[in-house]
């Protein structure tokens, strides 16, 4: 990162007079920024050394085969080296063509994006949907609104485990539904269940975040547009659509990158729902977890390159979005 | 009354909400087609719309406190399986969980080291992104975008992966099973939103603000501290309440970094409660209302600034 930094610097100062040299720009740029990368230098400190050489670490374990049994540790006062070897890409191979790839990667794969999809889905839509009720002139809305936020307020581990009670055979929820004479699936033990529960939690913890910044969207909207809008005979349907949708772009378009970079990484609800069980709703995330820390050997490369790939199919999606974002916002001007 | 109302919230909620679109609007257009000279016809509504309204929200804040509800009233239940049979708490309800939680185990120091921990999460982390986001907001200088891209970066890296490489760093800097090292690791996880965040918010704040500091010779920081850290209270409060639950809530950190039981905190205290030979249910809802409690707490402070925070934040960058 640091570097990254440097670099961008010998290229900032653009060239009025005679370029000088490479050491008095140095200097030129450091009399002039000094006061902002004094103010960034604690950031950059923590991130690097927590983050970016954590990152880098990675990154070459992922080129070797280690595992708990050869990275160098430390027992008692005996220090025992470093004894895995560097093997290029062979776990890269292994993890996306090898045998069995489809039960240990794609299938896991197919069901993170699709998990990524509909929870961010529903988010959105529900959210977007409470805020605009809660835009609305009504008695008692600074309540509701309260009410609605409070999932976010309460940590994620109590209210999993809530759920966890709710989802449980003969918990609260099989028991609503037992009521009204509907099918009880088993929804912590049978696969298709297992993802419906996982979502359903994912939802009910998300929505407050959208809610909550859709709504700040929607007052941010000026209430001129919808008088020029209804004087220009627009339907309601026709006000949310040109009026309303546009308004939140640039609050949407931030939620939802956000909200995809967390659903893709959500680790603690299906970890914290279903524990070591349910091979088949784990994501990404939770799989990595599961090879690096689940069981013994622990196998480090394997969970790192995991780890790896995640970034980088997220990497790549969102150089996508904010091409996607950059096109269409010159299309509509 | 609860279970009465749940289940229409069950199937009302998944139709009814991204219809309300539709169900909301057309009421107030009606007004508009008559009498199109109306000022503000949105703000007219039928009762029925009326009603309709109410009804949505209600059932959207049943479910919503639904499950908050249902843990305190299981933590009150003082067998180990008897969120088993939630019904049968009615007849033997009592606070025996708490006063055990409370007397009989840990609770109090765990208590106190989350505390220390998310406490100082929030000072260090609010005050390393402040800075950063401002000056991300307000000079331009080289590699600030790059430094923007770098935070969003990361917050793409699933942070379960990380945990071992963080782990031998912790142990070479001397900062296992300290509150210290545990404080980095949370600010290194919040401060990236929180940056991003608060730049947002910096950048309603007019420019103009910061030029007439400096006219009166402040220096940048002085501007940034004694003028537009004051302003930017919101977006302040907003980080705030993030790094601090981000820090109470965490699980997987605390349980690998801190390692001498005097150093638990509660999130990793919990898990003592529920082992291979030990289900003590009853106590897990009952220790894990106790830390919803000081969360809500925080969250009913800052919850007036939360939506003036967010926007800020969201809408700009």
């Amino acid at each position: 990162m640091a570097v990254a930094v440097q670099g961008a610097t010998g290229k900032g100062s653009r060239g009025r007079e005679p370029r000088p040299g490479f050491v008095q720009r140095l200097r030129i740029s450091y009399s002039k920024y000094w006061y902002a990368y004094a103010m960034i230098a604690p950031v950059v400190i923590v991130l690097g050394v927590l983050v970016g050489y954590p990152l880098v670490q990675g990154v070459y374990y992922t080129l070797t085969d280690a595992n708990s049994l050869n990275v160098g540790r430390q027992i008692g006062v005996n220090h025992i080296p470093d004894s895995f070897r560097f093997v290029g890409f062979d776990n890269y191979a292994d993890v996306l063509w090898g045998p069995g790839s489809y039960e240990r990667f794609w299938s896991h794969f197919v069901w993170t994006v699709a998990w990524t999809a509909i929870c961010v889905c529903l988010h959105y839509s529900i959210g977007l949907g409470l805020a605009l009720l809660l835009n609305q002139k009504l008695r008692g809305r600074g309540v509701y609104r309260m009410l609605l936020i409070l999932p976010w307020a309460v940590p994620t581990f109590v209210t999993v485990f809530s759920w966890r009670l709710m989802l449980a055979d003969g918990g609260a929820i099989n028991g609503i539904l037992g009521t009204l004479g509907l099918p009880e699936p088993a929804w912590l033990s049978e696969p298709l269940a297992q993802k419906a529960a996982a979502i359903i939690v994912n939802t009910w913890v998300g929505v407050p975040f959208m809610m909550i910044s859709l709504l700040g969207g929607l007052q941010s909207i000026p209430g001129e547009l919808y008088e020029a809008a209804e004087m220009d005979g627009a339907s309601a349907w026709q006000q949310f659509r040109y009026v309303t949708l546009p308004g939140l772009r640039n609050v949407s378009s931030t939620v939802v990158l956000l909200g995809v970079i967390w659903t893709f990484n959500q680790f603690a609800v299906i970890f914290l729902l279903f524990g070591a069980g349910a091979p088949d709703a784990q994501i990404l995330v939770t799989w990595a977890y599961r090879l690096g820390f689940g069981q013994m050997p622990r196998d480090y490369a394997q969970s790192a390159t995991y780890g790896v790939l995640l970034l980088s199919i997220l990497i790549v999606f969102t150089s996508f979005y904010r091409r996607w974002l950059a096109r269409t916002e010159q299309a509509n001007g | 009354m609860t279970t009465a109302t749940a289940p229409q919230a069950g199937d009302h909620h998944e139709a009814g909400t991204p219809m309300t679109v539709t169900t909301e609007r057309p009421t107030a257009a009606a007004p508009a087609a008559a009498r199109p000279a109306r000022v503000r016809p949105r703000g007219e509504r039928g009762p029925l719309g009326t009603a309709l309204l109410h009804g949505a929200l209600v059932l959207a804040s049943l479910i919503a406190l639904f499950p908050v509800v249902y843990i305190g009233f299981v933590s009150l239940g003082p067998g180990e399986m008897d969120y088993l049979h939630p019904g049968d708490i009615f007849g033997k309800a009592s606070l025996a969980n708490y006063s055990k939680v409370l007397g009989d185990t840990d609770f109090f120091s765990w208590f106190g080291n989350s505390v220390i921990v998310a406490g100082g999460t929030t000072v260090v982390g609010v005050l390393v992104a402040a800075s950063t986001g401002y000056a991300v907001s307000r000079m331009r200088f080289p590699g600030h975008r790059q430094l923007m891209w770098t935070l969003l970066l990361t917050q793409m890296f699933p942070i379960a992966v990380l945990i071992v490489p963080m782990y031998t760093i912790l142990a070479s800097l001397q900062l296992l099973d300290s509150y210290l090292g545990l404080i980095l690791v949370y600010s290194g996880t919040t401060v990236p939103y929180c940056a991003w965040l608060l730049k947002g918010y910096f950048d309603t704040i007019p420019v103009e603000i910061d030029e007439a500091g400096r006219v009166d010779g402040l220096s940048p920081f002085g501007t940034f501290w004694r003028l537009i850290m004051p302003l930017a209270r919101p977006g302040l409060a907003v980080a705030a309440f993030y790094s601090f639950l981000t820090a109470w809530a965490e699980v997987a950190f605390a349980s690998t970094f801190m390692l001498s039981s005097g150093k638990y905190t509660l999130a990793v205290g919990l898990q003592t409660f529920v082992s291979e030979h030990d289900h003590q249910w009853n106590l897990m809802a009952a220790a894990a209302v106790l830390i919803a409690l000081p969360a809500a707490l925080v969250f009913y402070l800052v919850q007036r600034h939360l939506v003036t925070g967010l926007t800020a934040g969201a809408a700009k960058s």
